[in-house]
């Protein structure tokens, strides 16, 4: 396959200087909403957390709300696309700290406050493919994780950034019980330059608000152009490593998923057709046509170059 | 236990066989009126019964009642509910031989119902998922095991629906018990079709296939022992 080495966008374009002067009065909504809130340990409510547009959006149809948060592959709270929905109201996830270690110059437990100081919300409208076949447009507020990487002091010898989900049986009931289907934590990577992609965020909102439990709260990673499941939700710990970690969808089964799982028409699932996707809620209910998936899920101008000499058929 | 239950040996050939399909009419005639009537819209009944899943699962697609990806929802309801009716139809058996529950007047209801669920499901898969792309259909019918396995399953049932009438149990005779076998294939293609599909094994399809090995196993162990009598009584006829 031919890949066109792309223009890098300038971080200067995604995150405009106004937007980043404003990162303190951002820091203030979400202590305000109390998804920062100290003291006794409290669930999320979403409360409006205003962020600017960035120019790296989609001007695509926003998949709604509704859908967005009632339709979730969260196997913590369960493995049916509702569980989500339907229990993830008893996590607590505040307060919330992250683990920050391996070879970085700034090891720590930082709070949540901590991780959003590091730069400005921004509004990103991304694609999300999932790799069962179905997308979204999620407009996400987050930050790209590169200003968070930076603040710590990547070591030189760093290579790829490791990620885990919380483990809390009592709050996830999909953790506990006789038919585990995953290895808790859920545990994800990324390629140190991936990790570094402007395109590359965490979130803490969606659709202007805080982001509802069920989708990751309260903060998550997004990936857009690789499929779904690397986008792993309510985020625990990172690791910079210089072996590449193990991924939880590779654990369970490598042939099909890779490390990489890049979304890519191309390359089939072993299982099913990666050709096509179907939109939530695009033309009406059970008569929404499929539409063909695209290269990187439409982001290739700007990471294609990520991945020149690689056969991605042989890395998936 | 197991002396009550044995097979008599003097159990005609249309009821003793672990498939063999049973016009109704030839007991319920000797049942006293009341449970006669009883017995004979018990069938009719059983297809409606079965149909209701369908129609509310349609009704809730129509109205968008079934979340954001209704055609998925609607796409493994129907085909969930055509394992199902497998299932029920495989338990037939069993349940008269360990049991003593006699069934055996509903397993032509339950075997066409599986199959007329099968029929929705693949045609919603045809039309409403893959909008009758053909070529893309055939690629994932040759290249994909499990809509390769899960056609197998649908093909299979195809003449057994076919000859779920008493016409065909007589016209085809022995024939007709050798036919109907292939449900045991069909069914547990049925079963694997569903396991295949999942991201990763879950409960339910976990459950399913358990259900349907445990119904064929039961088979394999009680067949030799099952088939002696019934084999000497067709040569008798």
């Amino acid at each position: 396959m031919l890949i066109r080495r792309p223009p890098d966008i300038p971080s200067s374009e995604i995150t405009p200087k106004r937007l980043y002067l404003r990162r303190r009065d951002m820091i203030a909504g979400l202590l305000a909403a109390g998804v920062l809130a100290a003291g006794p340990r409290t669930r999320a409510t979403a409360a409006p957390l205003p962020a600017a547009k960035s120019p790296s959006s989609t001007d695509e149809r926003q998949t709604t709300r509704a859908d967005a948060t009632s339709y979730n592959n969260f196997y913590e709270f369960g493995v049916n696309k509702d569980d989500p929905a339907k229990y993830a109201n008893a996590l607590t996830v505040a307060p919330w700290s992250v683990k920050i270690d391996g070879l970085v110059d700034k090891p720590a437990t930082y709070t949540l406050e901590d991780v959003l100081k590091s730069a400005p919300l921004e509004e990103r409208v991304y694609r999300l493919r999932c790799v069962e076949g179905w997308s979204m447009v999620i407009p996400w507020i987050g930050f790209p994780l590169a200003a968070l990487l930076k603040s710590v002091g990547p070591q030189s010898g760093a290579k790829y950034v490791a990620f885990e989900t919380l483990v809390r049986p009592d709050e996830m009931p999909g953790q506990k019980g006789f038919f585990q289907p995953l290895e808790w934590p859920y545990v994800e990577g990324l390629r140190l330059d991936e990790a570094m992609h402007p395109l590359t965020i965490l979130a803490v909102g969606m659709y202007g608000e805080t982001l509802p439990n069920q989708n990751g709260a309260p903060l998550r990673l997004v990936v857009p152009w690789k499929y779904g499941f690397k986008s792993i939700k309510s985020i625990v710990r990172i690791s910079l490593t210089d072996k590449q970690p193990p991924t939880t969808w590779n654990i369970m089964a490598a042939s099909e998923y890779g490390f990489f799982s890049n979304v890519n028409p191309e390359v089939d699932h072993p299982r099913w057709s990666q050709a096509s996707e179907r939109r939530i809620g695009e033309g009406s209910g059970i008569f929404t046509k499929r539409r063909p998936t695209l290269m990187f899920n439409g982001y290739a101008e700007q990471v294609a170059g990520l991945y020149s000499g690689l056969d991605l058929r042989a890395n998936y | 236990m197991a002396t009550p239950n044995r097979l008599p040996v003097y159990i005609p050939v249309s009821i003793s066989g672990p498939i063999t399909d049973m016009p109704p009419v030839k007991q319920t005639s000797r049942k006293p009126l009341g449970t006669g009537t009883l017995l004979r819209w018990s069938n009719p009944a059983l297809y409606v019964v079965g149909l209701i899943p369908a129609v509310w699962t349609f009704y809730l697609a129509v109205a968008d009642q079934l979340g954001a990806d209704p055609l998925k929802v609607l796409e493994r309801s129907l085909g969930l509910w055509a394992l199902r009716f497998i299932v029920l139809s495989l338990a037939i058996t069993p349940l008269r031989k360990f049991a003593g529950v006699n069934l055996l007047r509903y397993r032509r209801a339950l075997g066409l119902l599986a199959f007329i669920y099968a029929l929705l499901h693949l045609t919603v898969y045809l039309w409403l998922d893959q909008g009758l792309d053909l070529h893309a259909i055939v690629k994932d019918i040759i290249k994909r095991p499990y809509i390769t396995i899960g056609m197998l399953a649908f093909l299979i049932l195809v003449p057994l629906a076919a000859t779920s009438n008493a016409f065909s149990i007589k016209r085809l005779g022995p024939a007709w018990q050798k036919l109907h076998r292939w449900v045991y294939l069909a069914a547990a293609a049925a079963a694997l079709h569903f396991v295949m599909l999942v991201k990763s094994i879950t409960f339910e399809p976990a459950f399913y296939a358990t259900l349907v090995s445990g119904l064929l196993l039961l088979r394999v162990f009680t067949g030799k022992r099952a088939n002696k009598p019934r084999r000497a009584t067709v040569a008798a006829e």
